[in-house]
Protein backbone atom coordinates (compact mmCIF):
# COMPACT_ATOMS: atom_id res chain seq x y z
CA UNK A 1 0.00 0.00 0.00
CA UNK A 2 2.68 2.52 0.94
CA UNK A 3 4.56 1.62 -2.22
CA UNK A 4 1.55 2.46 -4.36
CA UNK A 5 1.18 5.79 -2.56
CA UNK A 6 4.88 6.51 -3.04
CA UNK A 7 4.78 5.71 -6.74
CA UNK A 8 1.68 7.89 -7.15
CA UNK A 9 3.60 10.73 -5.48
CA UNK A 10 6.57 10.09 -7.78
CA UNK A 11 4.19 10.17 -10.75
CA UNK A 12 2.87 13.57 -9.62
CA UNK A 13 6.44 14.85 -9.35
CA UNK A 14 7.23 13.46 -12.80
CA UNK A 15 4.19 15.18 -14.32
CA UNK A 16 5.05 18.46 -12.60
CA UNK A 17 8.65 18.36 -13.84
CA UNK A 18 7.84 17.38 -17.43
CA UNK A 19 4.98 19.90 -17.48
CA UNK A 20 2.43 17.73 -19.27
CA UNK A 21 -0.48 16.00 -17.61
CA UNK A 22 -1.58 13.95 -20.60
CA UNK A 23 -2.70 10.38 -20.04
CA UNK A 24 0.42 9.05 -21.77
CA UNK A 25 2.72 11.03 -19.56
CA UNK A 26 0.85 9.96 -16.43
CA UNK A 27 1.05 6.28 -17.39
CA UNK A 28 4.73 6.63 -18.32
CA UNK A 29 5.48 8.43 -15.06
CA UNK A 30 3.75 5.74 -13.05
CA UNK A 31 5.67 3.04 -14.91
CA UNK A 32 8.93 4.88 -14.28
CA UNK A 33 8.15 5.34 -10.59
CA UNK A 34 7.30 1.66 -10.24
CA UNK A 35 10.54 0.71 -12.00
CA UNK A 36 12.59 2.97 -9.70
CA UNK A 37 10.94 1.49 -6.62
CA UNK A 38 11.47 -2.00 -7.97
CA UNK A 39 15.21 -1.32 -8.33
CA UNK A 40 15.45 -0.35 -4.66
CA UNK A 41 12.97 -3.03 -3.51
CA UNK A 42 15.40 -4.78 -1.14
CA UNK A 43 16.36 -1.57 0.65
CA UNK A 44 12.66 -0.70 0.99
CA UNK A 45 11.53 -4.16 2.00
CA UNK A 46 8.68 -3.93 -0.49
CA UNK A 47 9.10 -7.36 -2.07
CA UNK A 48 5.42 -8.08 -2.56
CA UNK A 49 4.76 -4.99 -4.65
CA UNK A 50 3.87 -6.75 -7.89
CA UNK A 51 1.88 -9.42 -6.13
CA UNK A 52 0.01 -6.74 -4.23
CA UNK A 53 -0.49 -4.65 -7.34
CA UNK A 54 -2.06 -7.69 -9.00
CA UNK A 55 -4.40 -8.18 -6.04
CA UNK A 56 -5.48 -4.53 -6.07
CA UNK A 57 -6.19 -4.92 -9.79
CA UNK A 58 -8.19 -8.08 -9.19
CA UNK A 59 -10.23 -6.24 -6.52
CA UNK A 60 -10.90 -3.50 -9.09
CA UNK A 61 -12.02 -6.00 -11.73
CA UNK A 62 -14.32 -7.77 -9.26
CA UNK A 63 -15.76 -4.41 -8.29
CA UNK A 64 -16.49 -3.27 -11.86
CA UNK A 65 -18.14 -6.62 -12.60
CA UNK A 66 -20.33 -6.37 -9.49
CA UNK A 67 -21.24 -2.76 -10.27
CA UNK A 68 -22.48 -3.66 -13.75
CA UNK A 69 -24.38 -6.62 -12.34
CA UNK A 70 -25.98 -4.56 -9.58
CA UNK A 71 -27.16 -1.81 -11.93
CA UNK A 72 -28.66 -4.49 -14.13
CA UNK A 73 -30.44 -6.18 -11.20
CA UNK A 74 -31.89 -2.90 -9.93
CA UNK A 75 -33.04 -2.11 -13.47
CA UNK A 76 -34.76 -5.48 -13.84
CA UNK A 77 -36.40 -5.09 -10.42
CA UNK A 78 -37.66 -1.58 -11.12
CA UNK A 79 -39.25 -2.31 -14.47
CA UNK A 80 -40.83 -5.62 -13.45
CA UNK A 81 -44.59 -5.06 -13.07
CA UNK A 82 -44.90 -6.76 -9.67
CA UNK A 83 -41.93 -5.73 -7.58
CA UNK A 84 -40.99 -8.69 -5.43
CA UNK A 85 -39.31 -7.04 -2.44
CA UNK A 86 -38.15 -8.40 0.88
CA UNK A 87 -36.14 -5.42 2.12
CA UNK A 88 -34.52 -5.22 5.54
CA UNK A 89 -31.42 -4.21 7.50
CA UNK A 90 -29.02 -6.91 8.68
CA UNK A 91 -25.90 -6.74 10.83
CA UNK A 92 -22.66 -7.81 9.20
CA UNK A 93 -19.84 -8.78 11.60
CA UNK A 94 -16.65 -7.05 10.45
CA UNK A 95 -13.31 -8.81 10.26
CA UNK A 96 -11.40 -5.82 8.89
CA UNK A 97 -10.73 -3.27 11.61
CA UNK A 98 -8.83 -0.33 10.13
CA UNK A 99 -10.84 2.80 9.27
CA UNK A 100 -9.57 2.80 5.72
CA UNK A 101 -10.59 -0.81 5.13
CA UNK A 102 -14.03 -0.37 6.70
CA UNK A 103 -14.65 2.68 4.50
CA UNK A 104 -13.59 0.80 1.39
CA UNK A 105 -15.73 -2.21 2.25
CA UNK A 106 -18.77 -0.05 3.04
CA UNK A 107 -18.44 1.78 -0.28
CA UNK A 108 -18.00 -1.44 -2.22
CA UNK A 109 -21.04 -2.95 -0.52
CA UNK A 110 -23.15 0.05 -1.47
CA UNK A 111 -22.29 -0.36 -5.12
CA UNK A 112 -22.94 -4.10 -5.31
CA UNK A 113 -26.16 -5.98 -6.03
CA UNK A 114 -29.00 -5.31 -3.62
CA UNK A 115 -26.98 -4.03 -0.68
CA UNK A 116 -26.44 -0.58 0.83
CA UNK A 117 -24.37 0.19 3.92
CA UNK A 118 -26.30 2.27 6.43
CA UNK A 119 -24.08 2.59 9.49
CA UNK A 120 -21.16 1.23 11.49
CA UNK A 121 -21.68 0.36 15.15
CA UNK A 122 -19.85 2.48 17.72
CA UNK A 123 -17.35 -0.29 18.51
CA UNK A 124 -16.59 -0.77 14.78
CA UNK A 125 -17.34 -4.45 14.88
CA UNK A 126 -20.62 -4.42 13.00
CA UNK A 127 -21.67 -2.93 9.71
CA UNK A 128 -25.39 -2.42 9.19
CA UNK A 129 -26.38 -3.22 5.65
CA UNK A 130 -29.73 -2.60 4.00
CA UNK A 131 -30.60 -5.30 1.49
CA UNK A 132 -33.35 -5.31 -1.09
CA UNK A 133 -33.70 -9.07 -0.74
CA UNK A 134 -33.44 -10.33 2.83
CA UNK A 135 -34.77 -13.81 2.14
CA UNK A 136 -31.36 -15.41 2.73
CA UNK A 137 -29.28 -13.19 5.03
CA UNK A 138 -26.68 -15.85 5.79
CA UNK A 139 -25.86 -16.33 2.10
CA UNK A 140 -25.51 -12.56 1.58
CA UNK A 141 -23.19 -12.29 4.59
CA UNK A 142 -21.11 -15.18 3.29
CA UNK A 143 -20.87 -13.56 -0.16
CA UNK A 144 -19.54 -10.31 1.33
CA UNK A 145 -17.12 -12.04 3.70
CA UNK A 146 -15.70 -14.35 1.05
CA UNK A 147 -15.78 -11.82 -1.77
CA UNK A 148 -14.89 -8.23 -0.98
CA UNK A 149 -13.71 -8.59 2.57
CA UNK A 150 -11.26 -11.38 1.73
CA UNK A 151 -9.99 -9.48 -1.32
CA UNK A 152 -9.47 -6.32 0.73
CA UNK A 153 -7.49 -8.30 3.30
CA UNK A 154 -5.36 -9.83 0.52
CA UNK A 155 -4.75 -6.51 -1.18
CA UNK A 156 -3.88 -4.35 1.82
CA UNK A 157 -2.25 -6.64 4.37
CA UNK B 1 -13.60 3.78 -38.30
CA UNK B 2 -15.62 6.98 -37.83
CA UNK B 3 -18.76 4.93 -38.22
CA UNK B 4 -17.55 2.57 -35.50
CA UNK B 5 -16.93 5.45 -33.07
CA UNK B 6 -20.33 6.94 -33.88
CA UNK B 7 -22.04 3.62 -33.24
CA UNK B 8 -20.16 3.10 -29.96
CA UNK B 9 -21.05 6.63 -28.83
CA UNK B 10 -24.70 6.14 -29.72
CA UNK B 11 -24.84 2.81 -27.89
CA UNK B 12 -23.19 4.31 -24.79
CA UNK B 13 -25.49 7.34 -24.71
CA UNK B 14 -28.61 5.23 -25.21
CA UNK B 15 -27.74 2.67 -22.53
CA UNK B 16 -26.60 5.45 -20.18
CA UNK B 17 -29.85 7.35 -20.53
CA UNK B 18 -31.82 4.11 -20.17
CA UNK B 19 -30.14 3.49 -16.82
CA UNK B 20 -30.76 7.09 -15.73
CA UNK B 21 -34.43 6.75 -16.71
CA UNK B 22 -34.71 3.47 -14.80
CA UNK B 23 -33.13 5.11 -11.75
CA UNK B 24 -35.80 7.82 -11.95
CA UNK B 25 -38.62 5.28 -12.32
CA UNK B 26 -37.14 3.37 -9.40
CA UNK B 27 -37.22 6.49 -7.20
CA UNK B 28 -40.91 6.71 -7.94
CA UNK B 29 -41.91 3.08 -7.60
CA UNK B 30 -39.88 1.76 -4.67
CA UNK B 31 -41.63 1.87 -1.28
CA UNK B 32 -39.22 3.62 1.14
CA UNK B 33 -36.10 5.81 1.24
CA UNK B 34 -33.75 2.86 1.80
CA UNK B 35 -34.83 0.92 -1.26
CA UNK B 36 -34.91 4.16 -3.23
CA UNK B 37 -31.27 4.79 -2.43
CA UNK B 38 -30.49 1.47 -4.14
CA UNK B 39 -31.92 2.74 -7.42
CA UNK B 40 -30.31 6.17 -7.11
CA UNK B 41 -26.84 4.97 -6.12
CA UNK B 42 -26.45 2.06 -8.55
CA UNK B 43 -28.44 2.67 -11.71
CA UNK B 44 -27.66 6.39 -11.41
CA UNK B 45 -23.90 5.83 -11.13
CA UNK B 46 -23.78 3.45 -14.06
CA UNK B 47 -26.01 5.72 -16.15
CA UNK B 48 -23.88 8.81 -15.69
CA UNK B 49 -20.71 6.72 -16.03
CA UNK B 50 -21.80 5.40 -19.42
CA UNK B 51 -22.63 8.88 -20.65
CA UNK B 52 -19.28 10.26 -19.47
CA UNK B 53 -17.61 7.39 -21.30
CA UNK B 54 -19.61 8.34 -24.41
CA UNK B 55 -18.17 11.87 -24.22
CA UNK B 56 -14.66 10.45 -23.98
CA UNK B 57 -15.13 8.06 -26.90
CA UNK B 58 -16.78 10.71 -29.04
CA UNK B 59 -13.96 13.19 -28.56
CA UNK B 60 -11.43 10.66 -29.87
CA UNK B 61 -8.86 12.41 -27.68
CA UNK B 62 -6.98 10.62 -24.92
CA UNK B 63 -6.81 13.64 -22.63
CA UNK B 64 -10.60 14.06 -22.78
CA UNK B 65 -11.13 10.34 -22.28
CA UNK B 66 -8.84 10.42 -19.24
CA UNK B 67 -10.85 13.31 -17.80
CA UNK B 68 -14.14 11.51 -18.47
CA UNK B 69 -12.79 8.43 -16.72
CA UNK B 70 -11.71 10.61 -13.79
CA UNK B 71 -15.27 11.97 -13.64
CA UNK B 72 -16.64 8.43 -13.51
CA UNK B 73 -14.12 7.57 -10.81
CA UNK B 74 -15.23 10.50 -8.65
CA UNK B 75 -18.84 9.44 -9.17
CA UNK B 76 -17.95 5.99 -7.84
CA UNK B 77 -16.22 7.63 -4.87
CA UNK B 78 -19.04 10.00 -3.96
CA UNK B 79 -22.29 8.19 -4.83
CA UNK B 80 -22.02 5.51 -2.11
CA UNK B 81 -21.06 8.10 0.50
CA UNK B 82 -24.13 10.24 -0.18
CA UNK B 83 -26.42 7.18 -0.31
CA UNK B 84 -24.95 5.94 2.97
CA UNK B 85 -25.32 9.34 4.69
CA UNK B 86 -28.93 9.76 3.53
CA UNK B 87 -29.81 6.26 4.75
CA UNK B 88 -28.01 6.82 8.07
CA UNK B 89 -29.69 10.19 8.63
CA UNK B 90 -33.08 8.73 7.75
CA UNK B 91 -32.58 5.89 10.22
CA UNK B 92 -31.41 8.25 12.97
CA UNK B 93 -34.47 10.49 12.77
CA UNK B 94 -36.62 7.38 12.86
CA UNK B 95 -37.85 7.14 9.29
CA UNK B 96 -39.27 3.63 9.37
CA UNK B 97 -38.70 0.92 6.83
CA UNK B 98 -41.57 0.04 4.54
CA UNK B 99 -44.07 -2.45 6.02
CA UNK B 100 -42.87 -5.02 3.50
CA UNK B 101 -39.47 -5.18 5.23
CA UNK B 102 -38.65 -8.51 6.82
CA UNK B 103 -36.01 -7.50 9.38
CA UNK B 104 -34.27 -4.52 11.01
CA UNK B 105 -31.28 -5.69 13.03
CA UNK B 106 -30.08 -2.11 13.37
CA UNK B 107 -33.07 -1.06 15.49
CA UNK B 108 -32.65 -4.26 17.51
CA UNK B 109 -29.03 -3.31 18.13
CA UNK B 110 -29.89 0.27 19.08
CA UNK B 111 -32.49 -0.95 21.55
CA UNK B 112 -29.89 -3.16 23.23
CA UNK B 113 -27.42 -0.36 23.94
Amino acid sequence: MTTIIVSTLFTAVWVAITGSASFHNLAFGFLLATLCLWIVRDEMGGRGYWKRFGRVLSLLVLFLKELALSAWKVAVLVVSPRMDLKPGIFAFPLTVDRDFEITLLANLITLTPGTLSVDVSVDRKTLFVHAIDCSDIEATKRDIAEGFERKIMEAFR
Amino acid sequence: MDMLFALATAALILSGSAFALIAAIGLNRLPDIYTRMHAASKAGTVGSGLMLLAVGVHSGDLATLARALAGFFFFILTAPVSAHLLAKAAHQVGYSLSPRSVCDEMSDYEKRI
